[in-house]
């Protein structure tokens, strides 16, 4: 899966909780720019966990504050 | 005094904002948050003090004889007079305190004879104390989950559970509260090889729900893991021998560590780890919140081995606060009252709140009736929920719960929540 087809793939799986509608772009950032608190974060994060078959671990999630890094890690965690 | 303490959390006038580089600015948002709620003229529900406490349920609190519904005193220890008398002997023969860790000067026989008591308790092989709770966990989990390892835990595990995470080096995965799919998916993603730590709860202290630990036990044996369960809230009351929720579901036998507290049915302070590792005791070495603190007093070890010992004879007291929590979850039921939990699971009832504001003129209400309840409020509770956690006790009596049903109902007519 290439990297335009997983942002899609996220992208529809962000819509529930995109509840401002939010304009995102690769700088998007989760905490400032669509305001996610840490329930909404589980609960998306379980959400792209699934669909991809992938963990993405509270570490790995320490390091992914933008739209752009979450592409990037899902497209490197599902290509092992 | 310094103007300081008088006003310690008054609002920033803009004529003493700070410069730039302040550490504490980044508190001002609960700084505001707690400045409205009291400028509501609320009494401030994290600032009270008992003057005098007369029994395990019963205090003066501000004047006023007051009944103790908000702590974790579940089995009525603190005044038993064995207990009493065992903490006087140790402070007479042995000090008020080691002066030192459990591995090096801190380790007295009345130490050995408190980890003797879990073994017993617990019919297990090995024991361990610790200095509180707190760093039990902080210490068992950071220890045995290291570098590529990985810790799958509930999402609303205590504090304690958290921060031992995050002392550690493995990788962290929570899963949603009590979904055993949800963490047999994420058991099951886990790499191949890797070392396992599940780390579950028997009762969740917020709500008072029991964790389904025989499925999510079974399902974390079936992927390899070892299990971790913090039976804090359930030793002394839940389970045949009050070993905990573990062992009413059957499974205590699966689960490799156990973690409990003194500071709540045992009536002191004080943590422990059991098990039956054959590799166990290699912890007093590598442990670090072990090794690198004081090891608990004398006077303590010998309070905390003393209740241990009569907690294994406390069925009657066990059933007599089954009863207790039973009438009070059907009685706030009754009133319509919205609780955490849809029946009875321990001897925490959670009285959900409508918004922080209500709960806590509520909680005023009950203490000016003469009721101490919790306020809990995010971020220590779950989806953002204001709680009055009520935790019942062993001593209260049958009299005593039907009273404080009354204030209950009196108390949640006038702030109008029901």
């Amino acid at each position: 899966m290439d990297r335009a087809e997983v942002d899609e793939r996220i992208r529809s799986l962000i819509e529930p909780f995109n509840k401002k509608g939010v304009a995102i772009e690769d700088g998007t950032t989760f905490a400032g720019d669509l305001e996610f608190d840490s329930l909404t974060v589980m609960d998306f994060v379980a959400a792209i966990e699934d669909e991809f078959d992938i963990i993405i671990s509270m570490n790995q999630q320490a390091e992914i504050e933008t739209w752009g890094q979450l592409v990037d890690a899902v497209c490197k965690l599902q290509a092992r | 005094m310094s103007e300081g303490i008088d006003q310690p959390d008054a609002p920033l006038q803009a004529d003493q904002v700070p410069t730039a580089g302040d550490l504490f600015s980044k508190f001002d948002a609960l700084i505001k948050q707690r400045t409205d709620l009291l400028a509501s003229g609320v009494t401030d529900p994290f600032s009270l003090v008992m003057e005098k406490v007369l029994s395990p349920t019963r205090a003066i609190c501000n004047g006023r004889d007051t009944i103790l519904l908000g702590t974790y005193n579940y089995m009525g220890m603190t005044f038993d007079p064995d207990v009493i008398q065992a903490g006087k002997d140790a402070l007479d023969n042995f000090g008020s305190g080691t002066t030192g860790s459990r591995v090096l000067n801190g380790t007295y026989v009345g130490h050995k004879a408190c980890e003797d008591a879990l073994k017993e308790f617990y019919a297990m092989d090995h024991a361990m104390v610790f200095s509180t709770g707190y760093q039990a966990n902080l210490g068992i989990i950071s220890t045995i989950a290291g570098k590529g390892d990985y810790i799958v835990l509930d999402i609303d595990s205590h504090a304690s559970i958290w921060d031992g995470c995050a002392l550690g080096n493995a990788e962290v995965v929570p899963f949603k509260h009590n979904d055993v799919e949800a963490m047999d998916k994420r058991l099951g993603r886990i790499p191949e090889g890797a070392g396992k730590l599940v780390v579950l709860e028997g009762v969740y202290s917020m709500l008072g729900d029991i964790a389904p630990l025989k499925e999510m036990i079974a399902v974390a044996k079936k992927h390899g893991a070892m299990v971790l369960v913090d039976e804090a809230h359930s030793m002394g009351f839940i389970g045949e021998h009050g070993r905990g929720v573990a062992e009413a579901q059957g499974v205590l036998d699966d689960v490799d560590f156990v973690i409990g507290t003194f500071s709540k049915s045992v009536g002191t302070v004080g943590g422990f780890c059991v098990s039956n590792h054959p590799k166990f005791e290699i912890m007093r070495l590598v442990c670090r919140p072990y090794v690198f603190t004081a090891s608990l007093p004398p006077s303590v070890v010998a309070t905390a081995a003393t209740s241990i010992r009569k907690l294994m004879h406390g069925s009657n007291k066990r059933a007599h606060l089954w009863e207790n929590s039973k009438r009070l979850h059907g009685g706030l039921t009754e009133f319509g009252f919205t609780l955490g939990t849809s029946e009875s699971q321990s001897a925490i009832v959670a009285v959900i709140m409508p918004d922080l504001e209500r709960g806590a003129a509520m909680w005023e209400a009950l203490l000016h009736e003469g009721l101490y309840v919790n306020l809990a409020r995010p971020p220590a509770t779950p989806a953002g929920m204001t709680l009055l956690r009520c935790s019942l006790c062993a001593e209260h009596s049958a009299d005593e719960v039907e009273t404080i049903l009354g204030m209950f109902e009196r108390a949640g007519k006038a702030v109008g929540i029901i």
